[in-house]
């Protein structure tokens, strides 16, 4: 039997119908298109699908989206603001922080938190805060230099 | 480094061309998409590793509400294919056997994934279990089960080579050792899963979105398994995250959903959970070599002789590849006048492996690398000067006949061994040995390009079609290369920018259709030198042909004309380019943003060559040169340039655990030139982690009944960004003269060294040699016990 959720989705407001076993990270995809966040494992173990949620960076494939019942869930979609890149965007691009870009949409939401948390993290705290987002491309070295980049602003 | 030339683009760190569509989430990979009424496809594999089907019976599923179509081999047929001509051992669906756990048996398509899942289990197979093989190393064996008729003691491809004399090597050498080196199967692990989505349209046409690094392969695939004529079919990569191998062979997840769509009518798409993507496979194969090396007193190498089998599990898929590799590209980076080798690659009831970063080379230059480093010690030589007395210069030709060109391998070793401080470090550690710390080196030697396509054929292995906007101003590339993360779309659209003097931005790259050109795909490390090639043509067939438009208007020869910055060049100030100014504006009444400026600009001279000459388009074409000997297998290594690479690594090992940690990693990587060089750094860190992950942590771990007992990526283990130390990439570029503008490969020669430079700084440390691959902390220690016991 479906469910009715309120789920406010990159500051808009959404009343869904859900049934009750489907994840948030299903429903953010299927119900409202919001393709960005990807699913590399679906059970917890890659990041690919992290997403903010009442700004705490969550594994969307592991909540069902009736948990998230009245949260705030912002996605990579809600980082650029008025077609402009974000400048942890920006410093993705500009330093070569993306490969097959997967992992991207995760890292992005990953490193957002972190860098609300704390502006200025080490390079220690940069990896430890990642250590749950798997990248194959990149050796997480240009992800650790662009997050680095911002936060040394 | 950094540039030091008069490019305007090329050889610089542009953002890459699909980076923002990257950061926005805007970019769309094949699961992303959907069609309405599309339906959703599911695959009944085997649970068994190894057995007879005697019947199988959809009837239940078929009733299930929402089945739109259940298929079998009944439907699929069973035409044969595969990778390699020579050894088309799969069907799309099991028919007489299952033979490994995890083999395809059949698909459904319903409305919805729980449908499609929910009949997949309703599909009711009886089957007759037949004794497993599993062990490779004794595949060959007398009364081992049988998996294929036609692969005789299971041995689906063996190779015996002989390049000069090992005996007078033999006779010749001070020094004789004889080591092993056994590893395990690996995978890939790209974050993306497998994804497929096909549709057929009103006219039989069959189109399919698929995450594939090959869609000329796949599409030729597709129309033999599917009995289709190849105009028919086509084949589209969106986006894809990440491949490294397995992804360039045609799968059954591919050529079922195509079916289920044919059957249907309907769209479908088929998309792998993660387990799915370790069950297929088609990754790195388990490998068993034996090497006995020669050296004279002075270093001088003067003789290998290989023995190596590799298990490929059921199916042959890109092994028949790997085995030749695995033997041919040790021909360098080192010369060596004599060399034997004898590989077999055998099939088990495991998941078939296939091609994956550095082919079946990888364990084959760990095994090398690790034994030069102890004839290094024999010696009592610094195991960087081993290697630097024996390092092949440009000009060059191995043993077994591979050409090469240029070669920068002795700067690459001299720029770690420099970067990383190693003359220092290694005096210390040399006293040390034992102590946990430790410091290896390695080099590396691979193909930038297959010399020969998969199918025997005087094919091009690709053509780009560029394009005038004929409103003027930008170009569109078309091509068939496989932009799979490696950033080819952003190379032909540098290529291109710089040779008509645009900016990135006036550049759109359309790539990875089937149907826009040929192009044989992202593997063997082949996209920019040979797509690169292709696209530089096309891009100086546009430039000509604007050019001799212009120039013919003003009466100045072309040659005289170029095309920079968005403008022509060469027309000086007595020129009166005024008519052609006059023609572009009365076009253009009601503009504002027009030209004024003193000199023709590229958006006024490219819509001026069209209304003259119509369309305006660039063609070219790139296939390599007749390449390599004329023995048995000697396609195979062959590529119109080699990269090659040295790397040094500094580990820490707690001897009461045996964990190891890596301090440092140095690489250095000859590209030849560095298109982009954020993208060669970005190619070498990314070879980094992956060995890294291969040397230390990466094993598939099978059950006694052969099923995979660790298919997910937590029991899986891949290196997290807190195992992954500081990337150090060093860019060597030896200007390659076969390569466009000097470039040749990155995307696997820079592995080759990562896992052996390990290995030998883990030696350095502990003081003992691990011969089993991955080296985890319980292999340590039970090495450091039986070192003690020993003494
Ligand atoms: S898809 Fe959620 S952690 Fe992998
Ligand atoms: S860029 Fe491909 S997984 Fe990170």
């Amino acid at each position: 039997m479906k469910k009715l959720v309120t789920l406010t989705v990159n500051g808009i407001t959404h009343e869904l119908a859900v049934e009750p076993r489907r994840t948030l990270l299903e429903v953010i995809r299927e119900d409202l298109g919001l393709t960005g966040s990807k699913k590399g494992c679906g059970i917890g173990d890659c990041g690919a699908c992290t997403m903010l949620v009442d700004g705490v960076a969550t594994f969307s494939c592991l909540m069902l989206a009736i948990q998230a019942d009245g949260c705030n869930v912002e996605t990579v979609e809600s980082l650029a603001e008025n077609g402009k890149l974000n400048k942890l965007q920006r410093s993705f691009v500009d330093l070569g922080a993306i490969q097959c870009g997967y992992c991207t949409p995760g890292m992005l939401m990953t490193a957002t938190e972190l860098l609300r948390r704390n502006p200025h993290p080490s390079e220690k705290e940069i990896r430890r805060s990642l250590s749950g987002n798997l990248c194959r491309c990149t050796g997480y070295q240009k992800i650790v230099d662009a997050i680095k980049a911002v936060a040394g602003e | 480094m950094s540039k030091n030339n008069s490019y305007r683009i090329l050889n610089t760190r542009l953002p890459r061309v699909d980076a923002i569509d990257k950061v926005t989430g805007k970019a769309i990979y094949t699961d992303d998409m959907s069609f309405p009424g599309m339906l959703h496809g599911a695959i009944l594999h085997s649970p068994l590793a190894h057995a007879k089907i005697l019947n199988i019976d959809t009837s239940r599923a078929e009733r299930l509400p929402g089945v739109k179509a259940v298929v079998t081999y009944k439907e699929a047929g069973t035409r044969p294919y595969g990778v390699s001509p020579a050894r088309y051992d799969e069907t799309i669906f099991c028919h007489d056997k299952v033979r490994y756990t995890g083999d395809e048996i059949a698909a459904v398509a319903a409305v919805d994934k729980d449908t499609a899942l929910e009949a997949v289990n309703l599909i009711k197979v009886d089957f007759e279990e037949l004794p497993i093989l599993l062990d490779g190393l004794h595949a060959m064996d007398e009364g081992q089960p049988q998996l294929h008729e036609r692969y005789k003691n299971n041995i689906c491809a063996k190779v015996n080579w002989h390049f000069g004399d090992i005996e007078q090597g033999r006779k010749d050498s001070h020094i004789i050792r004889t080591d092993h080196i056994t590893s395990k199967m690996q995978d890939a692990a790209f974050l993306e899963p497998q994804s497929v989505v096909a549709e057929v349209d009103s006219h039989g046409n069959l189109t399919m979105w698929s995450s594939t690094q090959a869609p000329h392969y796949v599409q030729r695939t597709l129309a033999m398994a599917l009995n289709m004529p190849l105009h028919k079919v086509r084949v589209i990569k969106p986006a894809v995250g990440g491949g490294f191998g397995p992804k360039a062979s045609c799968s059954t997840v591919e050529l079922a959903t195509c079916l289920l769509a044919l059957k249907t009518g309907k769209p479908v798409k088929t998309t792998f959970d993660r387990e799915q993507v370790f069950l297929h496979s088609r990754a790195r194969h388990q490998f068993f070599h034996t090497m006995t090396t020669g050296v004279k007193k002075d270093g001088t190498l003067s003789f290998l002789e290989h023995h190596c089998i590799m298990d490929g599990g059921a199916y042959s898929s890109f092994g028949i590849a790997a085995v030749y590799y695995a033997g041919s590209l040790l021909g360098g980076p080192y010369r060596l006048k004599n060399m034997k080798y004898d590989g077999y690659r055998v099939v088990t009831n495991k998941p078939a492996c296939g091609a994956q970063r550095g082919h079946g080379a990888v364990i084959a230059r760990a095994t090398f690398e690790v034994q030069l480093d102890r004839i290094a010690e024999e010696l009592g030589m610094d195991p960087i000067e081993l290697r630097l007395k024996n390092v092949m210069e440009a000009g060059e030709t191995t043993c077994n006949e591979l050409y090469v060109s240029s070669f920068g391998m002795k700067e690459a070793l001299e720029a770690v061994r420099d970067s990383a401080a190693w003359k220092k470090k290694r005096t210390l550690a040399g006293k040390t040995r034992g102590t946990g710390k430790g410091i290896g080196a390695a080099c590396g030697f691979f193909v930038s390009g297959a010399g020969y396509p998969i199918y025997r054929s005087k094919t091009y292995h690709c053509t780009v079609v560029t394009k005038v906007d004929e409103v003027g101003g930008g170009v569109t590339v078309t091509s068939g290369a496989a932009d799979i993360g490696q950033g080819s779309d952003t190379v032909l659209a540098m290529i291109t920018a710089e040779e008509l003097g645009l900016n990135l931005d006036d550049v759109k790259v359309v790539s990875g259709d089937s149907s826009l050109s040929v192009d044989l795909g992202a593997y063997s490390s082949r996209t920019t030198l040979m797509t690169g090639h292709a696209c530089k043509d096309a891009a100086r067939d546009i430039k000509r042909q604007i050019l001799e438009v212009i120039g013919g208007k003003l009466n100045i020869p072309p040659e005289k004309l170029d095309l920079k910055d968005g403008k022509v060049v060469g027309i000086n100030n007595d020129i009166d380019f005024s008519a052609l100014r006059e023609e572009y504006l009365q076009e253009h009444k009601g503009f504002t943003d027009l030209p004024d400026g003193p000199e023709l600009t590229f958006r006024e001279a490219s819509r001026i060559a069209f209304l003259e000459i119509g369309s305006v388009v660039g063609t070219g074409s790139y296939r390599p040169p007749k390449l390599g000997g004329s023995f048995k297998g000697a396609t195979v290594g062959t590529s119109p340039a080699f990269g090659c690479s040295a790397q040094v690594a500094e580990v820490s090992v707690d001897l009461e655990t045996g964990e190891v940690t890596v301090d440092n990693i140095t690489g250095a990587h000859d590209c030849g030139f560095a298109i982009n060089r954020t993208q060669v750094e970005g190619q070498m860190q990314g070879s980094m982690m992956m060995g890294m992950g291969e040397a230390l942590m990466e094993q598939i771990i099978y059950n006694d009944k052969g099923r995979i007992m660790n298919a997910n990526l937590a029991e899986y283990k891949i290196p997290t960004s807190l195992d992954v130390p500081h990337l150090d990439a060093i860019i060597v570029e030896s200007n390659e003269p076969h390569g466009p503008y000097g470039a040749k490969e990155v995307g696997e020669g820079a592995i080759m060294p990562v896992i052996p430079s390990i290995l030998n700084a883990i030696y350095d440390a502990t003081g003992v040699r691990i011969d089993e691959l991955p080296v985890t902390p319980e292999r340590i220690i039970e090495a450091l016990k039986k070192k003690r016991e020993n003494k």
